[in-house]
């Protein structure tokens, strides 16, 4: 299906980006379901029921639409001056207003008895197999598996030039992530959702899982996945700049492949641990924190490190970053002691990661001053 | 009754004259329409296609949330109590608002108010970016400096809008001409009576929501700091308390006006009265207790959750009952359409649209795949734009001969009628698609799968937006002269305004005219 874009945009900014629409455009064609109208079904019991629901309150509106918008325009078409219709002068009957008084009444009773029922459904989080903690952070989502060692961030996976309009735009532009949340499928599963900063909410359509994220609060809901498949979703509450920018993406698979998976993690994190102790080069740390500093810093402190002028402040030049190395330390470590948005990142990167772009921020952007941090001087900073 | 305006700016600067003060609340408010609909076009110029083309995120989030404070506080609001200045005394037979001399004070502190609030856009760290909704903790710990300068405009704003509504019931319920009895009174009157009870209940909370605010941010309380032992969720049942007595704010005076127009225009009366009277309150005492399906995301208990469920369903009762009333007006009247009734007839549709998309919301379950999606965009959109906004574009048109003394100009209100219906549709009828199929709302950058709504809809925002500048010029031009209305203006239309000369003179009803 050939479809071309409605229009093209006129603008100088957007000029280059047109070539690339136009492309994007047909790729789009092969991956992307175009022109949706409706509600997902999703894979879950409880999305097609919810499914149902939605349709059926839909039809009954419909209906009622017929029968209103039918008698209006039955008597804009007969009713008419032009016509010399004469006005009847009726103006009351108590009998009329009891009926249109009752029935909708009837027919709402008749919405909330199954609306009722999937609601039990769906707040019954009792007797789950397995237990995931979503923490929101602005602007990233955070799972921990709980019983096992395994936890991570989820970071949007799309390059800033596929936003910016430099390169043309993937398949699930803004709908991929770093780290998917990996799942079994046909397995209860339980999320106890919270936020460490502002709200955010967690939402994946194909689950009918969409739960806010509070700062202080452990909200619970749950899923059983039928099939296999990636299922994306995105923050659903206004948490910031980046509202827009933290998708999720469910990777559901069969439960052996979930233990492997699982394992592979738990020993990923093992080694980690193991890395804490070594010495690396200058050139190992500057690399890695490139990459830590690109899903982590640049999303506040912007990719050049200039930050945004009375809002987030610039890595180039700043008094932390080219000051002493205790103070840098603490700055990422423990946040900012003054603007919460500046979180306490101790908590949430490893050590190695942190040494990493501790060092990759005191030597790029100009700053130059040549100093590295070990894993281990983190570890002993945080134990101090 | 050689009494007359002063001349120069100072009338309007110490004028007491209800219709003076209204149609300086009607300006207003039209100013600020077109302010916050150049954000809107912002908005959607940015989201005409997907990347980021003309701002940047932060600015997006800021258009958003001062589109939505000036669309509700400064457009939608103020013209509604311009409406009532007009035309509550006149309507009832005074021959003044009760308070003059605050009504002259609640009108003026508005543009002080509008001021400060837009003054935040060139402050450092940018306006408001945390939605109309502030929702604490990003309106508190997380907020822009700039905050607190929202928080004071929202207090006047405040101050402004219960002073007028004490103003409006002192007015209903002291100076109807004898004969008025409370069950005679147009139902424009009525539903602003019920409207102003509304603001002085809950206008209040909002003025207290933004203290605490303001007490987290500067004077060390953590009302809504979890950190802090506060509760983050508290602020939003306080915000909603407010929040949805506050749609019915922007509702109620709606329903007034198109129960006046579509009796004219049918040439038949109003179907219903006494049970339009009921349902008007009905709506407004459930308006109290709905206030937390605007959080059933937030995990409730299921006892909250079906409470507010049930109580939210039962609004489409009263609801109902008055579109069939109008409905039932329509049938076998005698109808012409004139502007006044095809706005009308507008609202009555459109509005019933949104009510059908409300009634979805209220389902939990349902609301769960629904909430903060492009669904509900289009869903108040659909009982504002076409409720409030048309409504009130039906009143000027349908008051203004009465006003100026000057036919408007029907071919170009006509034209004005189509490009606002059309540019409306095209607009926000997509964006029940975009929200169903998974669009967050609040979003600056969407996934390819929204491009080809999104393009659409951003084409019918600025059809919309022209569709303005029509009206604009059509209201001038009356204003400067036209055709000469007679005294009644439509074909016998029903009220007290219609016994006064055209244009009202300054002072009308200085002696109480009999009601019988």
């Amino acid at each position: 299906m050939g479809f071309k874009r409605l229009f093209a945009f006129p603008t100088v900014s957007a000029f280059a980006s047109t070539a690339f629409a136009q492309e994007t455009a047909q790729k789009a064609e092969e991956g992307v379901a175009r022109w949706g109208v409706n509600m997902t079904q999703g894979v879950t019991e409880v999305s097609r029921t919810t499914y149902d629901l939605h349709m059926l309150i839909f039809w009954i509106c419909v209906a009622i639409g017929i029968v209103v918008f039918g008698v209006m325009f039955y008597s804009m078409w007969r009713h008419r001056k032009s016509r010399g219709y004469q006005a009847a002068q009726f103006h009351e009957s108590t009998l009329v207003e009891l009926a249109w008084t009752i029935v909708p009444t009837l027919i709402l009773i008749g919405m909330a008895i199954p609306a009722t029922k999937t609601l039990y459904d769906i707040y019954d989080t009792k007797e789950a197999d397995l237990d995931i903690m979503i923490t929101g952070y602005q602007w990233k989502w955070k799972y921990d598996y709980l019983g096992s060692d395994v936890s991570f961030f989820s970071n949007l996976s799309t390059p800033h030039s596929q936003i910016s309009n430099q390169q043309p735009k993937g398949d699930h532009y803004l709908l991929e992530v770093d780290e998917p949340l990996v799942v079994p499928v046909n397995k209860k599963i339980r999320f106890l959702i919270t936020a460490n900063d502002v709200i955010h909410a967690w939402w994946v359509p194909d689950l009918a899982v969409k739960k806010d994220a509070i700062p202080g609060f452990v909200n619970e809901s749950w899923t059983r996945i039928d099939e296999p498949g990636i299922y994306r979703g995105q923050c659903a509450e206004l948490c910031g700049k980046d509202h827009g920018f933290m998708p999720i993406v469910v990777k559901a698979v069969p439960e052996d492949e979930y233990h492997s998976w699982l394992n592979d993690r738990a020993e990923q994190a093992a080694l980690i641990k193991e890395l804490t102790n070594k010495t690396f080069t200058f050139d190992e740390l500057y690399e890695r924190g490139k990459k830590v500093y690109a899903s982590t810093c640049a999303a506040c402190h912007q990719p050049n490190g200039q930050g945004v002028p009375g809002t987030f402040p610039a890595i180039a030049g700043s008094k932390v970053a080219t000051g002493g190395m205790e103070g840098h330390m603490s700055m990422v470590v423990n946040g900012s002691p003054k603007n919460p948005a500046m979180q306490a990142f101790g908590a949430q990167l490893n050590e190695v990661d942190l040494a990493a772009v501790i060092t990759y921020q005191r030597n790029a952007f100009g700053n130059n001053m040549g100093d590295t941090v070990q894993p281990i001087d983190i570890l002993n900073f945080k134990n101090k | 009754m050689a009494h007359g305006p002063k001349p120069g700016f100072t009338r309007w600067l110490y004028t007491t004259n209800h219709k003076d003060i209204g149609s300086m609340y009607l300006w207003f408010s039209f100013a600020m329409f077109l302010l916050g609909g150049c954000m809107a076009l912002v908005i959607r110029a940015e989201l005409f296609q997907p990347g980021l083309q003309i701002v940047q995120p932060e600015f997006f989030n800021q258009m958003t949330t001062m589109h939505g404070l000036i669309m509700v506080f400064g457009a939608v609001m103020p013209a509604f109590v311009g409406l009532a200045n007009w035309m509550v005394p006149m309507m009832i037979g005074a021959p003044d608002m009760a308070l003059p001399r605050m009504n002259n004070w609640s009108f003026w502190i508005l543009p002080f108010a509008f001021a400060m609030l837009a003054s935040t856009l060139f402050m450092e760290g940018g306006a408001p970016n945390f939605g109309w909704t502030f929702y604490a903790p990003l309106s508190t710990e997380y907020a822009p400096p700039s905050v607190t300068f929202f928080i004071f405009s929202i207090h006047i704003m405040g101050a402004s809008s219960i002073m007028g509504a004490i103003n409006i019931v002192a007015t209903i319920l002291n100076m109807r001409a004898p004969g008025m009895t409370l069950m005679k009174m147009p139902l424009f009157v009525w539903t602003w009576l019920i409207t102003a009870y509304l603001l002085i209940a809950v206008m209040p909370v909002l003025a207290g929501v933004v203290t605490m605010m303001l007490m987290d941010i500067h004077f060390g309380t953590s009302f809504f700091s979890a950190a802090g032992g506060g509760d983050p969720v508290l602020f939003q049942h306080v915000f909603w308390f407010f929040g949805h007595p506050e749609v019915y704010i922007m509702i109620l005076p709606a329903f007034g006006i198109v129960s006046a127009i579509i009796p004219t225009f049918a040439r038949k009366p109003l179907f219903g009265y006494s049970s339009m009277v009921y349902a008007t309150a009905s709506i407004a005492f459930l308006s109290f207790i709905v206030w937390a399906h605007h959080m059933f995301t937030v995990g409730m208990p299921i006892a909250g959750e079906l409470f507010f469920m049930y109580a939210t369903m039962l609004i489409a009762v009263p609801t109902g009952v008055k579109v069939f009333n109008w409905v039932t007006t329509m049938f076998r009247g005698s109808m012409t359409f004139e502007t006044p009734m095809l706005f009308s007839i507008a609202f009555v549709i459109l509005f019933t649209l949104g009510g059908f998309s409300g009634l979805m919301l209220a389902i939990a379950p349902a609301d769960f795949q629904y909430h903060d999606t492009y669904f509900v965009v289009a869903h108040f959109h659909y009982v504002l734009v076409p409720g409030a906004i048309f409504s009130i574009t039906a009143g000027v048109y349908y008051w203004l001969p009465k006003w100026t003394g000057n036919m408007y100009n029907e071919a170009m209100g006509k034209v004005h009628f189509w490009l606002a219906f059309i540019g409306l549709n095209v607009t926000f009828f997509p964006m029940h698609f975009v929200g169903l199929a998974g669009m967050p709302r609040r979003i600056p950058d969407y996934a390819l799968q929204f491009a080809d709504f999104n393009q659409i809809a951003s084409v019918g925002a600025f059809l919309f937006g022209a569709a303005q500048i029509v009206f604009l010029f059509n209201v001038i031009r009356t204003v400067r002269g036209g055709k000469k209305a007679t005294d009644e203006v439509w074909e016998n239309p029903q009220g007290l305004e219609w016994t006064v000369p055209s244009p009202a003179p300054y002072h009308t009803f200085s002696t109480p005219p009999v009601v019988r």
